[in-house]
């Protein structure tokens, strides 16, 4: 595979079939920490390296799994390792950063239920992908990812500060912006194939 | 015992309104939304889950005294994943084209929310006969949710549903709602009606009190 056809799958991940406005991954962080920008970042950052960490190892586990033909192990085998790399991610990040630990609270265990890396590592099978263009995709997904997230939580923090009445405050605004965000992203979607 | 049987419908009936998985406590959003552009593609997502959510309960809550605390959550994730995998392969003998269309999304059950967190909350704590309850009441609920969603966006976007013809040829559908912002503009709009009928049951019953007193 060329370089140009690894720069289609990144774009393709991150910006035309972005994991959270095309496909409704990862939707429960997206709204759950997208309230204050600096929180944002740093979950994006977190989930980008779960995800690149569980891309690799879901490459291999595949390998495994074909080897021994028990691709009903699939499932199962992708939740344990996406479980113990958040561990592990959890354990740095309270060692290297104690206050991001604490502010980022109950999502960071919960980035283990987030479907946008069990979804990257089951597209990447299902698509068949080989290794440079399973780490790719990874990148372009987990950019794609903090993309999101941080536009969403800009927004919100002016939103904020507008007068929004009081039946459409909280999610019902969230996913009404939301539902712009993903409109114009649509607007990729001549950028790749 | 009349008493015990109130509060064992309760345990049914709170999942279909009260604690509304998606609408009340926007829980298990992601299938809602992804997989809700037909209604046939909600109602298929609705019921497998449906089937997990049962089954992890009842494991879940028979095995409750077996489990240790510290490794809970893994033995839970494993039951639930144990049965997504069934349902996968379920759906796959039953309807094939069903298969491709939901795609990944059917695996993706492992990862809602709304069947780990009933199996903390709830199936961990309670016997087996109400956990079978609370399972099914949370399911129907969301099959019902996810079916509200995927009726708007058929209806409005292809001009049918359940792949019947609704309209004359003359009828101009509406192409954003069966694309992915479709989706999250169906979401905000059942949320906005649901929070008004909340406020104007909350406003009755104050105005009721108030006569009362």
């Amino acid at each position: 595979m060329s370089d140009a056809s690894h720069w289609s799958v990144f774009i393709n991940a991150a910006l035309i079939n972005n994991f959270v406005l095309a496909y409704f991954l990862g939707i429960c962080p997206f709204f759950g920490v997208s309230a204050k920008l600096e929180t944002a970042v740093r979950m994006g950052g977190a989930v980008s390296f779960v995800m690149l960490v569980a891309s690799v190892c879901a490459y291999l586990i595949n390998l495994l799994l074909d080897a021994v033909n028990a691709p009903y192990l699939r499932i199962i085998s992708y939740i344990l390792v996406i479980a113990s790399t958040v561990q592990l991610v959890e354990m740095l990040m309270r060692k290297l950063s104690p206050t991001t630990f604490r502010a980022m609270g109950i999502y960071l265990p919960l980035i283990t239920t987030n479907c946008a890396i069990l979804g990257l590592a089951l597209f990447q099978t299902n698509r068949g992908y080989g290794f440079t263009s399973a780490i790719a995709y990874a990148l372009g997904a987990g950019a794609g990812f903090a993309l999101a997230l941080v536009l969403m939580a800009g927004v919100r923090e002016k939103l904020d500060l507008a007068n929004v009445p009081n039946l459409v405050k909280g999610t019902a605004a969230a996913l009404i912006v939301a539902g712009i965000l993903s409109m114009s992203f649509m607007g990729f979607a001549g950028l790749g194939r | 015992m009349l008493g015990k049987e109130v509060s064992s419908t309760d345990e049914f009936v709170k999942g279909l309104w009260r604690e509304n998985p998606v609408f009340v406590q926007v829980l298990g959003m992601c299938p809602a939304l992804a997989v809700s552009n037909t209604a046939i593609n909600a109602l298929t997502m609705g019921l497998a889950t449906t089937f997990v959510l049962l089954m992890s309960g009842m494991s879940v809550s028979a095995l409750r005294n077996f489990i240790p605390r510290e490794a809970r959550i893994v033995s839970f994730i494993c039951i639930i994943a144990s049965f997504v995998t069934a349902v996968d392969y379920i759906i796959q003998a039953i309807s094939l084209e069903l298969h491709r269309s939901l795609g990944a999304f059917i695996a993706l059950i492992v990862v809602n929310c709304l069947i780990l967190g009933r199996a903390e909350a709830f199936a961990s704590k309670n016997s087996l006969g109400r956990s079978v309850l609370d399972g099914l009441g949370m399911g129907v609920g969301f099959t019902v949710a996810l079916l509200w969603i995927g009726v708007v966006r058929e209806i409005l976007g292809s001009g049918t549903l359940f792949g019947v013809v609704l309209f004359p040829d003359t009828f101009q559908t509406w192409t954003v709602m069966v694309l992915p912002s479709g989706g999250f503009f169906a979401m905000a709009m059942w949320l906005l009606l649901v929070n008004w009928l909340k406020e104007r049951e909350a406003a009755a019953e104050k105005r009721t009190q108030e006569a009362t007193s």
